[in-house]
């Protein structure tokens, strides 16, 4: 079951260490530098091919990378984080016949789902999507679902692992803008309530800007990181986004009203 | 053993195809394989694995040409032995290469059929090896239904342990990965338990026809099923159903089993893709 904090150490963290990756003759990324706090936000924004989705698999452990990843816990203990991972939009057959309890389940549970599920792990599930406004998702097959709806399956399928890094890969693709709204605030709500570091990968700077702590403009190394308001009138985020900046401020920032959340 | 099962049979079905022997030990055979082809089937059609069981299929010829050099007896170990073998290759060459895999395994099948026709059809021979193109379910001897109920057994406990596992790496590698699902062993694991299954069933029901009865219980269960547990039942159901009316209508038709159960398994489909389209009209 996920566990709710409502007091942050703020002590524990997760450190990136000069994480350098190759492809072949080409360094992709350079001595990146991260350090996550519990409770923390960060979005890593850049340009396409500036190696987001390096640094999010190179996190992952899915291919190989030179530097170090440790979580400090409280005390002086270092180990691999934990991670959670909510992959950018997933294709689906439009009849593959996987309900959204059996995502779930298959996840958190050694019962084979195939041969059917007891009520007492139905209503664990239902419980655990209820807290990402998606209870009533259960009996739905994946292929039913909305990008939005997905989203919140997936991140609360993340969840219940009790994840110490929370990863998100590209939120914004393939969701409608209150979709959006409603996913970033939930994650703005998830920071509150759970001892979890989160790091948002995503081009949708407009949007993510006002729900984040920090935000990391990434081009092969950290080109500038701090608070929105710092980067977004940074002169190096204004190269490397042109023109797309500056509607930033003028947009339109949509909250779901707190009941339909 | 085999001896209960007769007498149950003479018991249970007093008709006229069930007085046989070879009847008897058929219908045993297709009651362990058929839910074999169903559960892995499932699987199968959710990784889009399609072309990959049809190729093992395929390379079942090159096997039983590498048998017949060798100078076995029966050509299953050196079949299996190398549908195992192609079944890890293609999985790491899968991994290592960015190209489509279907590009891959279609010149590797071409080149398996190409093979093995070219060994078998040495002085004109290959009239004796038609058998292996479209199977015999009616001379499957009590000694390899005994090894059926073993692969059953196995695929079952198999399914019991790895049957989640195989649902997350469906959805998204990486996303089974991040709940510690080590997704090369499993897919490896899984391909190896395909291609032996495959293999022992080329002389049950044919090259042509193996991947058909894998493919089709799972198709047409898809059209219906809600969740994970209603896909495997009812493509156990289709399986078994079309399996057994296949095989007593192919007694009374004088036609090949293997290919009769396949047409009742489209059958069934056909019946699936309507009643489907009632069941999820929106």
């Amino acid at each position: 079951m996920i566990q709710k904090h409502k007091n942050h150490c703020r002590h524990c963290c997760i450190k990136i260490n000069d994480l350098t990756v190759h492809l072949g003759q080409n360094c992709v990324l350079d001595k990146i530098n991260l350090h996550v706090h519990c409770g923390e936000v960060i979005a890593i924004v850049g340009p396409n091919g500036a190696g987001k989705t390096t640094l999010l698999r190179a996190i992952l452990g899915e291919i190989p990378f030179k530097g170090t990843m440790e979580s400090l816990l409280g005390g002086s203990e270092f180990r691999r984080p934990k991670i959670g991972y909510v992959p950018q939009k997933v294709q689906f057959d439009s009849d593959s016949p996987v309900s959204v309890a059996d995502l779930i389940i298959a996840a958190t549970s050694k019962k084979p789902v195939w041969l059917g599920i007891n009520l007492k792990l139905l209503n664990k599930a239902e419980e655990i999507l209820a807290l990402f406004s998606a209870g009533h998702l259960l009996k739905k097959r994946i292929s039913e679902l909305s990008g939005g709806e997905l989203q919140r399956v997936l991140l609360a399928m993340a969840m219940t692992d009790e994840p110490e890094l929370l990863l998100l890969d590209e939120p914004s693709t393939g969701v409608d803008i209150n979709g959006l709204a409603m996913f970033y605030h939930t994650i703005r709500n998830l920071r509150e309530n759970h001892d979890v570091a989160v790091i948002v990968v995503t081009h949708d700077l407009a949007g993510i800007s006002s729900y984040v702590d920090r935000l990391v403009l990434l081009n092969r190394a950290i080109i500038t990181e701090g608070i929105p308001e710092e980067v977004l009138s940074d002169q190096a985020m204004l190269r490397t986004f042109g023109p797309a900046l500056w509607n930033v401020s003028s947009l339109p920032v949509i909250l779901p009203e707190a009941d339909s959340v | 053993m085999i001896e209960t099962w007769y007498a149950i049979i003479d018991l249970l079905l007093p008709f006229d195809w069930a007085k046989y022997v070879f009847m008897k030990n058929a219908l045993l055979a297709i009651i362990l394989a058929t839910p074999i082809y169903a559960v892995l089937g499932t699987m199968v059609v959710n990784n889009r694995m399609a072309f990959f069981t049809d190729f093992l299929g395929h390379s079942a010829l090159t096997g039983i040409a590498i048998g017949v050099i060798c100078g076995f007896k029966d050509p299953t170990l050196p079949m299996i032995v190398l549908a195992v073998g192609l079944a890890v290759l293609v999985n790491i060459f899968k991994g290592l290469t960015r190209a489509s895999m279907d590009t891959v395994l279609g010149v590797f099948m071409a080149f398996m059929i190409a093979l093995g026709v070219v060994i078998l059809s040495r002085q004109g021979g290959f009239v004796k090896y038609t058998t292996y193109l479209i199977g015999d379910i009616l001379v499957v001897t009590p000694q390899q239904i005994q090894w059926l109920g073993l692969l059953f057994a196995f695929v079952f406990i198999y399914w019991y342990y790895a049957g989640n596992a195989l649902i997350l790496t469906s959805v998204n590698d990486s996303l089974a990965r991040s709940r510690r699902v080590k997704t090369f062993l499993l897919e490896t694991t899984f391909s190896i338990l395909l291609a032996v299954v495959v293999m022992v069933s080329i002389r049950l029901v044919g090259v042509l026809i193996i991947n058909s009865l894998l493919i089709l219980p799972a198709a047409a269960s898809r059209n219906a099923a809600r969740n994970a547990c209603s896909y495997t039942v009812l493509a156990v159901m289709v399986s078994l159903v079309s399996g057994i009316s296949g095989l007593v209508a192919s007694y009374y038709w004088g036609t090949a089993a293997g290919a009769t159960i396949v047409l009742f398994t489209v059958a069934c489909y056909l019946i699936s893709v309507l009643t489907g389209r009632v069941l999820f009209k929106k």
